[in-house]
C-alpha cells in the first residue's frame, strides 16, 4: 500500500487530489452543511422548540417503532437465509439469491405501490380488510411492510458471502464432538458472524429510519399518526416551515453521520470478519 | 470468481443411511436446513413475491390497450423519457467523477484521505428526503449555488438541471465503490512495464488502466443508473414537478394512486421495472463482452 504511485507526473497528484476534494465538497459536503446551517438559522432555541412540537415527537416515536419492528424481522430472515444458502447445497440457489437482491433494484415508490395494490381500498385484500375494520394502508402496518420490503436484503446480503467463505468445517467439527445443532449455531456460527451481522443491522436500521419514497406512498400523511420523521420533514417543508423541516432533517442527518462513523469503524477494526466487501 | 462453499467430503455412509433425501439438495452433516429454508421461503414469499406478483398482474385489469393508453399518455411518456434520459446523463457524468475519486483514494496518500473515503458513502447514508431539501435549498434561485448559477443564466432547481444534479449526487458512491477494489488489485508491474517500454502517462491510462477497470466502471455506472431511475426522495423537492416538464416517473405513480387509478399506477411501475431490467441486461452483456475481450 505504501508504494509510490506509478503515474508520477510532477504536480498532477496534488491537482487530482484538489479536484476530488472540490467535487466532494460541492456535491456532498455542502448539502450536509446546509442541513445543519438552515436548521439553526433562527437560533438554537427555535431549533429545539421545533423538535419538541407534538407532531415532531410523534414522528420520532413512530420512526423508532417502525424500525424496531422491521429491523429484527429482516435480521432474523437474514440469518435464516444465510444459514440455508451458505451451509447447504441445493438446486435453485442462484434464483433464490437473485430474489433476495431484488428489492434493491426496484424503485422505493414501487415498493410502496405494491402494498397498496394488495391492501389498498381497491386492493386484492381491500374489501376483506374493510369488512373486518382492519387498516393496513394509511396506517402503521403499511409503513412497517413498506419499510421491511425496502430494507429486506441488507442483513442477508452481508451474511451470505461471509458464511460461504467460512464454510461448514467448524460447525461440523462441533457436531462430531457431540454438540447439538443449536449449540453449534449459538457458540460457533453467531460469534463468527457477529460483526457482519452488526454491520448489516446498522445499514438496515439507517435505511429503515430514513426511508421516504416507499413509506410516503402508504402513509397518507396523517399528522401525528402516520408521518415518520422523513415524512414529517416533507410535511413541514411543503408548509414553508423551513426551520422546522431542517431541524427534523438534521436529526436524520445525524443518524446518517453516526451510521457512517460506526460503519467506517467496523470496516477498519474488523475488516477480516466482514463480508468480502472490499475484496470481492 | 466467487468462491462457493467448499463442502467437506461427503460422508458416504450418511448418504447410504438417508437415501430418501430430496433430490434437489445434497446431503450435509449440519442440521436446520428445513427450518432455515422454510423461514426464508415463507418470508420471501410474503414480503417480495406476493407483492411483486400484484405489480405484474394488476396492470392487465385495464388490458393491453389500457396499459398502452396509460404509457403513451403525453404526461406519462414525458415523465418516463425524463427519468430515463436524465438518469443516463447523470450516470455518464458519474463515470469520470467516480474514476477521479477512486483513483485519488486508492493511489495517493494525503491527510484526510480516510475522511474523504468515508464521506463518499454519505449519499447512501443521508436519508433521501434530507438530501432532497438540502439540495433544493442550495440550488433554489435564492440559494447560494442557485444564485451563482443564475448569474450565468442557468436555472438549476425546479428544472431538469436540478433533477440531474440530485441524480449525480445519489449515483456517485456506486461508481466509486465499484472501482476501488479493482484499482487496489490492479497489478502495478504492468504499468511499470508499460512505462519502461516508453509509454507516456496518457498512454498508460488509456491502454493499461482503463481497459482493466472498464468492466467495474460499467457495472458501477449501471448501478447508478438503476438507482437514479427509481429515485424519489432526493428528486421530488428539487424537481418543481411541473407536468410535462419536470415530473419524474415515480412521481406519476404517486399521482395515479392519489386518483385511485391502481391499474394505471401499476402499469407505470411495471414499465419502469421492465425498462430498467432491459437496460441492465443490455449493459451486462456489454460488460461480459468486454470482460471476455480483456481476458484474451
Amino acid at each position: 500500500m505504501s508504494r509510490a504511485p506509478v503515474v508520477r507526473l510532477p504536480g498532477i497528484a496534488p491537482l487530482l487530489v484538489l479536484m476530488a476534494v472540490t467535487v466532494m465538497s460541492v456535491l456532498v459536503i455542502l448539502p450536509l452543511f446546509t442541513v445543519f446551517h438552515d436548521a439553526l438559522a433562527k437560533g438554537v432555541g427555535t431549533f429545539f422548540s421545533k423538535l419538541k412540537e407534538p407532531d415532531a415527537l410523534a414522528a420520532i416515536r413512530l420512526t423508532l417503532m417502525v424500525a424496531a419492528i422491521s429491523v429484527p424481522l429482516n435480521a432474523a430472515f437474514g440469518v435464516a437465509a444465510a444459514w440455508a444458502i451458505a451451509k447447504f447445497e441445493f438446486k435453485g440457489k442462484s434464483v433464490l439469491l437473485t430474489l433476495i437482491d431484488l428489492p434493491f433494484s426496484i424503485s422505493p415508490v414501487v415498493s410502496g405501490l405494491v402494498w397498496v395494490l394488495l391492501f389498498g381500498a381497491q386492493g386484492w385484500f381491500g374489501e376483506w380488510l374493510q369488512d373486518r375494520d382492519l387498516k393496513i394502508i394509511f396506517a402503521v402496518p403499511g409503513l412497517v411492510l413498506a419499510t421491511i420490503l425496502v430494507t429486506f436484503p441488507f442483513v442477508a446480503r452481508e451474511l451470505i458471502p461471509l458464511m460461504q467463505d467460512q464454510g461448514v468445517d467448524e460447525e461440523a467439527a462441533a457436531l462430531t464432538l457431540g454438540a447439538s445443532g443449536f449449540t453449534a449455531f449459538w457458540k460457533i456460527t453467531i460469534p463468527n458472524i457477529r460483526w457482519a451481522l452488526l454491520y448489516g443491522v446498522l445499514l438496515c436500521n439507517a435505511r429503515a429510519m430514513g426511508e421516504f419514497g416507499a413509506v410516503s406512498v402508504v402513509s397518507g400523511h396523517i399528522r401525528g399518526l402516520t408521518t415518520t420523521l422523513p415524512l414529517h420533514v416533507e410535511v413541514l417543508y411543503n408548509d414553508y416551515d423551513f426551520v422546522g423541516a431542517f431541524a427534523a432533517a438534521s436529526v436524520l442527518a445525524s443518524l446518517g453521520l453516526v451510521t457512517l462513523v460506526l460503519k467506517s469503524a467496523l470496516e477498519w477494526r474488523h475488516a477480516g470478519e466482514l463480508a468480502a466487501r472490499r475484496r470481492h | 470468481m466467487t468462491d462457493l462453499v467448499a463442502l467437506p467430503p461427503r460422508p458416504t455412509a450418511g448418504e447410504a443411511r438417508r437415501p430418501r433425501l430430496a433430490r434437489w439438495r445434497e446431503p450435509s452433516v449440519l442440521p436446520g436446513f428445513g427450518l432455515a429454508i422454510g423461514v426464508t421461503l415463507a418470508y420471501l414469499g410474503a414480503i417480495v413475491i406476493l407483492p411483486l406478483t400484484a405489480l405484474a398482474v394488476r396492470p392487465w385489469e385495464i388490458g393491453l390497450s389500457g396499459i398502452w393508453h396509460t404509457l403513451t399518455d403525453p404526461r406519462v411518456s414525458a415523465a418516463l423519457k425524463l427519468s430515463f434520459s436524465l438518469s443516463a446523463y447523470a450516470a455518464l457524468l458519474n463515470a469520470p467523477l467516480g474514476v477521479l475519486m477512486a483513483w485519488v483514494l486508492v493511489r495517493y496518500q494525503f491527510p484526510g484521505r480516510r475522511l474523504l473515503d468515508a464521506l463518499v458513502d454519505l449519499p447512501f447514508a443521508l436519508p433521501t428526503a434530507v438530501a432532497g431539501i438540502a439540495l433544493t435549498a442550495l440550488y433554489a434561485p435564492n440559494g447560494p449555488l442557485g444564485a451563482l448559477a443564475a448569474k450565468v443564466g442557468l436555472k438549476t432547481a425546479y428544472s431538469p438541471l436540478g433533477i440531474f444534479i440530485a441524480l449525480v449526487f445519489i449515483g456517485l458512491p456506486f461508481v466509486v465503490r465499484a472501482l476501488q477494489p479493482v484499482l487496489e488489485d490492479l497489478d502495478r508491474e504492468v504499468e511499470e512495464a508499460a512505462q519502461t517500454l516508453g509509454a507516456s502517462a496518457w498512454q498508460r491510462v488509456v491502454h493499461v488502466i482503463l481497459p482493466a477497470i472498464a468492466p467495474a466502471l460499467i457495472s458501477g455506472v449501471t448501478l447508478a443508473f438503476a438507482r437514479a431511475v427509481g429515485e424519489y426522495g432526493s428528486v421530488v423537492f428539487i424537481a418543481g414537478n411541473m407536468p410535462m416538464k419536470t415530473e419524474i416517473a415515480p412521481l406519476l405513480i404517486v399521482i395515479k394512486l392519489e386518483q385511485y387509478d391502481y391499474a394505471g399506477a401499476a402499469a407505470i411501475g411495471m414499465a419502469m421495472v421492465a425498462i430498467s431490467f432491459g437496460s441492465l441486461i443490455a449493459i451486462n452483456s456489454v460488460q461480459l463482452f468486454l470482460a471476455g475481450r480483456g481476458r484474451r
